[in-house]
């Protein structure tokens, strides 16, 4: 899948800079200013969000709370109070219209680790990795919270590579950092998409609330796929795909409904026919748009036809 | 993805998904193993890394403290760090070392204002009933006040001076003339703010603030004090009468 080292070459000959990079672009700007909401305080004393990712408070009235560690308070049989609650649903309905995995590709900290591996491994032309079943992770989110129940303590939060790096960047905690150094020598050299796309329990559990998320990257205009691969190139979850695009054998829909999806958009960037697009998943399991839809903004509202089984939050 | 046939006991692609799923239960049950005890050693603590105000018990903490560093930030005399991995505590959790800089004791209680999970307990309104440690004299011997000098220090600079921290007096007798001024730490109003530890004059401070597990305020449950248990009856005697003992007296013959 990886035949192509340089997948972009061809969106960019023929749509241009601006719509062969803008997701990336996009995603690069929302990281650094998720980061910057942080770092604006302790860096030039005006105070934005205080906290980390685990559990923030913004300009004193926007609490949010990482809902997965709330499961682990819960398993760690801890009740957590009023402020912890509310933003843990605050978060949780945001990813519920926003994506799921979303969390993943726009805001997590340590997604430009991995995808600084993903581009390193495509350019060094590494095709060396350890086979590892994406449900794995899967598994670790049950053990973590297994973990969380048998030690009584939120353990994983003792080892977890995501807010141990949000921590070393807004804290200044530096040896925090040294697990996204591990994440990024296991992801070159060990496993494709090895963290992100195989072990991490925080995208497992986004990944679940994605499988009912509303913002959905969707091939609608896949009778335009010239089967180039580039998508699969870049797509960090590549086996999100084929279902989709390839949905007419089948009589599934152009929607990726796979919760595994983390809505980078580096599918959107890529395709030279313009064949993927951001919309909403009502349309799924209705018949393909074929119309050359001009990929737009997030805000592009498709025509809509609700499946019967699927009930939009 | 639709696996025609996987439900048919022999089929070979079953029992690849069956041994593939006893694979990934071992490797996340090795993997959970472990965390748990990494979890569980967690709790080990060192004695010099003191709480913030309102924290939990140590156990209790770690399932509640999510890490996230709003005590820290809320606290307005920097105080407050989170752990690194290097540090001591679970990673990640808030601490302070008095001996570094000690509580202020705030009046509004911003830390605890500011955790969104109660691990910092939010029942704590009054900054003076926290129990953050307990001062006590680790090294008589090198205190200066017990060598008959007039230091004082920790005591001067207790917030609870004269409660917490008072100077009993006694008989020098080394210099036969002097008095020896002892400071003595009452633990019912000790904050564990650690202002006598971090002003002590010596190298190594003579008082230090430690974890209550550690200075073991509790009282043994199976131990009745008389005068108490006097007073909680309304005064009655706690034995009916006094007790007839035997007299032993070699020739009073009143024992066969």
């Amino acid at each position: 899948m990886t035949a192509n080292a340089r997948p972009y070459l061809e969106a960019r000959a023929q749509k241009g800079l601006w719509a062969s990079t803008r997701f990336w672009l996009l995603r690069r700007i929302s990281q650094l200013s998720f980061l910057a909401l942080f770092l604006s305080g302790p860096l030039f004393g005006i105070w934005i969000a205080k906290g980390t990712l685990a559990s923030s408070m913004t300009l004193g009235v926007l609490p949010l709370h990482d809902p997965f560690i709330f499961l682990q308070s819960l398993a760690a049989r801890h009740w957590p109070e009023g402020v912890a609650i509310l933003g843990t649903a605050i978060v949780l309905g945001s990813y519920l219209l926003l994506g799921g995995r979303s969390y993943c590709a726009w805001v997590c900290p340590v997604n430009p680790v991995t995808d600084l591996a993903a581009w390193l491994r495509r350019r060094l032309g590494i095709t060396y990795t350890a086979r590892i079943r994406p449900e794995l992770r899967l598994y670790f989110v049950v053990g973590v919270l297994a973990a969380s129940a048998m030690s009584g303590s939120l353990a994983w939060e003792l080892i977890n590579p995501v807010t141990a790096l949000h921590r070393a960047l807004v804290f200044g905690l530096w040896f925090g950092a040294a697990g996204a150094g591990a994440i990024f020598l296991f992801d070159l050299f060990v496993a494709k998409h090895g963290w992100c796309g195989h072990l991490c329990p925080v995208g497992a559990f986004y990944g679940q609330i994605g499988r009912v998320a509303l913002l959905r990257v969707a091939a609608d205009n896949r009778a335009a796929c010239d089967d180039c691969m580039d998508c699969f190139a870049v797509c960090p979850e590549p086996h999100v795909i084929s279902p989709a695009l390839k949905g007419e054998r089948t009589g599934a829909g152009p929607v990726i409904t796979s919760g595994d999806c983390t809505l980078c958009g580096a599918c959107i960037d890529v395709c030279a026919k313009r064949v993927f697009n951001l919309g909403l998943r009502a349309r799924s399991g209705a018949a393909s748009i074929q119309s050359a839809t001009v990929t737009a903004s997030a805000s592009r509202v498709a025509p809509t036809r609700r499946s019967p089984e699927r009930v939009v939050p | 993805m639709a696996d025609s046939g996987a439900g048919i006991p022999g089929n070979p692609r079953r029992r690849k998904a069956l041994q593939e799923m006893a694979r990934f239960s071992g490797g996340a049950a090795v993997a959970a193993t472990m965390l748990t005890g990494f979890g569980v050693s967690s709790r080990a603590k060192p004695a010099e890394a003191l709480r913030p105000p309102g924290a939990l018990p140590e156990k209790q903490f770690l399932s509640a403290c999510v890490r996230c560093g709003l005590c820290v930030r809320d606290c307005p005399y920097d105080i407050l760090t989170l752990a690194d991995w290097a540090d001591g505590p679970a990673v990640g959790t808030p601490f302070f070392v008095a001996r570094h800089v000690p509580c202020e004791m705030c009046d509004n209680i911003p830390c605890v204002k500011a955790c969104p999970t109660g691990a910092l307990d939010h029942s704590l309104a009054d900054i003076a009933k926290a129990k953050m440690g307990v001062a006590v004299i680790t090294s008589r011997e090198t205190c200066l006040n017990l060598q008959g000098l007039r230091c004082d220090v920790c005591y001067r600079v207790c917030p609870a001076i004269d409660k917490a921290i008072t100077l009993e007096t006694s008989h020098n007798a080394r210099t036969a003339r002097h008095a020896i001024f002892e400071p003595v730490v009452h633990a019912e109003y000790c904050t564990g703010c650690g202002k006598c530890e971090k002003s002590c004059v010596l190298n190594d401070a003579a008082i230090k603030v430690l974890p209550i597990e550690i200075a073991a305020l509790k009282q043994d449950e199976h131990y009745l004090r008389g005068w108490e248990e006097k007073k909680k009856g309304g005064g009655a005697p706690l034995v009916d009468a006094p007790l007839k003992l035997p007299t032993r007296k070699p020739d009073a013959g009143g024992a066969p």
